[in-house]
């Protein structure tokens, strides 16, 4: 039984918007609480410029918690909790809500390591000409990131493209669903084979975008 | 100007404690350039960090201005840092802004509008000659270029205060004398008071008024560069002394001088005013003898002289005695017995 292009060929663009869709919402929201997960993360690092060694170690226990969840399992953990936010548990945007929270703590690890590899000299020098905290993280800490912040956040996107075909696994649409109900339960390689491409694809896209972006702002 | 009263500061607790400063009593004055040397890990870091607060002071008072920091609020702590510019060994540049960016800076923080803040980066740059790069990244700059950047910076809110740590320790000898003669321009043209912590006594010796040495986390001399310079205490500050002043002769070069003396050895001390008279040879001229310099060390300080000859005597017996005793009339004299004098 094989699928009829003709017909079948919107329903692939579709998919891959869905993708698209789950992707992009998923990096916008995560990008913004996982910087400031990141950000808080490194001020009340032991030394820094807003010790707090309560709210450092609550984070630091909470990222530990549930980064090493496989995001399969977290998705099917999560769902009742989803369903309690967004109504439903399947489509495209009930996806984006498991692949937020999972994705906001991988974005905080990201944020935190590239911070730390900020010289303390720089926030000492910025501490001197009388910069308060808050001045010191958008002024100082942001902008001397940006670079490898990019970079990293590029490769959470990868990663997020994964995510969210397992999505589609249990109900999110886009490619991931396709290549599994296509693919894998019907046994038509060549779906497979083209919603690969195009996952591949949209990888390179995500790659040379950030590539691009970060070394635009990398000034090392 | 800047004082500290009984300043300590402790790191750590109980069985990890560092005692980096211990009681210093200090007291930088009004358009000082006030040296503070000691080796690394004595505590002058620490100390030059209690004077804008990036370290708080575990007992003691510390006052800018004739003003108790200690009780500083917040905002007044702020207020306070921008009066008080700070240059480091490494710089410090925000890597991701240009030479532009990093010296306007602080413009901003303070809130000034933009065309002032234009106005006074133009101004800074041309005081430290970079007005070529100022649309560079830290990156691309010298290290000495990246100090004057550092420079222009601190200076741009106009402090009254600039505090150098370590400020020439990462630069080459040539480039070292630049900055130094930036830092003294600076004190001299800005009336802006500077205290400046290092581990090289030619820093010292070139531009500082005072000095402070410090050991083990306490001052252990103190006073005017020359005095200090001329009349060292500690064995510390006679070592760092050395470093710059070699007046010691070596001990094979010593040996073999003594085998070869034919008269008598002394080491002639000058102080200023009598190092332009033609002491020696009117003396020697009057007794008929002669005098052979074997070794000389005369050097300038605070734009006056000092330093000691050695000066082998060759004659009579009695009239070198003569001689000796005419000369010490004027100068100090020690006859060298062995190498320690």
């Amino acid at each position: 039984m094989k699928v009829e292009w003709s017909t079948f060929w919107p329903r692939i663009i579709q998919a891959t918007g869905e993708t698209v869709t789950m992707v992009l919402f998923t990096l916008i929201f995560a990008t913004v609480i996982g910087l400031a997960i990141g950000l808080l993360l490194f001020v009340t690092r032991k030394g820094n410029i807003l010790e707090n060694r309560f709210v450092f170690l609550t984070l630091n226990l909470l990222i530990n918690i549930i980064r090493p969840i496989p995001f399969i399992i977290f998705l099917v953990a999560l769902s009742p909790f989803t369903r309690l936010i967004m109504g439903t548990t399947i489509g495209t945007a009930a996806a984006v809500l498991p692949m937020t929270i999972a994705a906001s703590f991988a974005v905080a690890r990201v944020v935190e390591n590239n911070l730390v590899s900020i010289d303390p000299g720089i926030i000492e020098a910025a501490q001197a000409m009388g910069a308060s905290p808050v001045q010191i993280i958008f002024t100082v800490l942001i902008p001397e990131a940006l670079g490898p912040l990019i970079l990293g956040i590029t490769f959470i996107t990868v990663g997020l493209i994964d995510f969210s075909a397992m999505a589609g696994t249990v109900g999110g649409g886009g490619l991931g669903d396709l290549a599994m109900t296509y693919g894998y339960q019907r046994f038509d390689t060549s779906v497979m084979l083209v919603t690969v491409v195009i996952l591949i694809l949209l990888v390179q896209v995500a790659q040379f975008i950030g590539n691009f972006l970060s070394r635009l702002f990398l000034r090392r | 100007m800047i004082t500290f009263q009984h300043v300590s500061k402790t790191f750590g607790s109980n069985e990890n404690e560092v005692k980096a400063v211990q009681d210093v009593t200090l007291e930088v004055m009004k358009g000082d350039i006030f040296g503070v040397i000691g080796f690394s890990g004595a505590g002058k870091s620490t100390l030059l960090r209690l004077v804008n607060l990036l370290e708080r002071p575990t007992t003691g008072e510390i006052l800018v201005n004739e003003q108790s920091i200690n009780t500083l609020s917040q905002k007044e702590l702020r207020k306070l840092r921008s009066k008080i510019g700070m240059i480091f060994q490494s710089f410090n540049l925000f890597s991701s802004r240009t030479v532009y960016g990093n010296i306007a800076y602080p413009l901003k923080l303070a809130g000034w509008p933009k065309d002032k803040i234009d106005f006074r980066v133009k101004e800074l740059l041309a005081f430290v000659g970079l007005e070529d790069k100022e649309k560079k990244f830290p990156e691309k700059l010298s290290g000495g270029q990246k100090q004057r950047v550092g420079i222009a910076r601190a200076l741009a809110t106009s402090p009254d205060i600039l505090i150098c740590d370590e400020a020439t320790s990462a630069l080459d000898p040539e480039t070292t004398e630049e900055i130094l003669n930036l830092l003294k321009k600076i004190n001299n043209d800005y009336k802006i008071t500077i205290m400046l912590i290092t581990h090289e006594m030619h820093v010292i010796k070139k531009i500082c008024n005072r000095v402070a040495v410090m050991e083990d986390g306490r001052v252990i001399e103190e006073g005017q560069v020359f005095d200090v310079f001329t009349n060292p205490v500690q064995k510390t500050t006679q070592n760092f002394i050395r470093s710059v002043l070699n007046d010691k002769l070596s001990s094979q070069l010593y040996e073999k001088l003594k085998k070869e003396q034919r008269g008598r050895m002394f080491r002639i001390y000058f102080k200023e005013g009598v190092s332009n008279e033609p002491i020696l040879s009117r003396t020697c001229k009057k007794y008929d003898i002669d005098f052979n310099i074997i070794y000389g060390n005369i050097n300038e300080l605070q734009e006056r002289l000092f330093g000691s000859l050695i000066v082998e005597f060759i004659g009579a017996p009695a009239e070198v005695e003569n001689v000796i005793a005419d000369l010490e009339k004027i100068v100090v004299l020690k006859e060298l017995v062995n190498n320690e004098g």
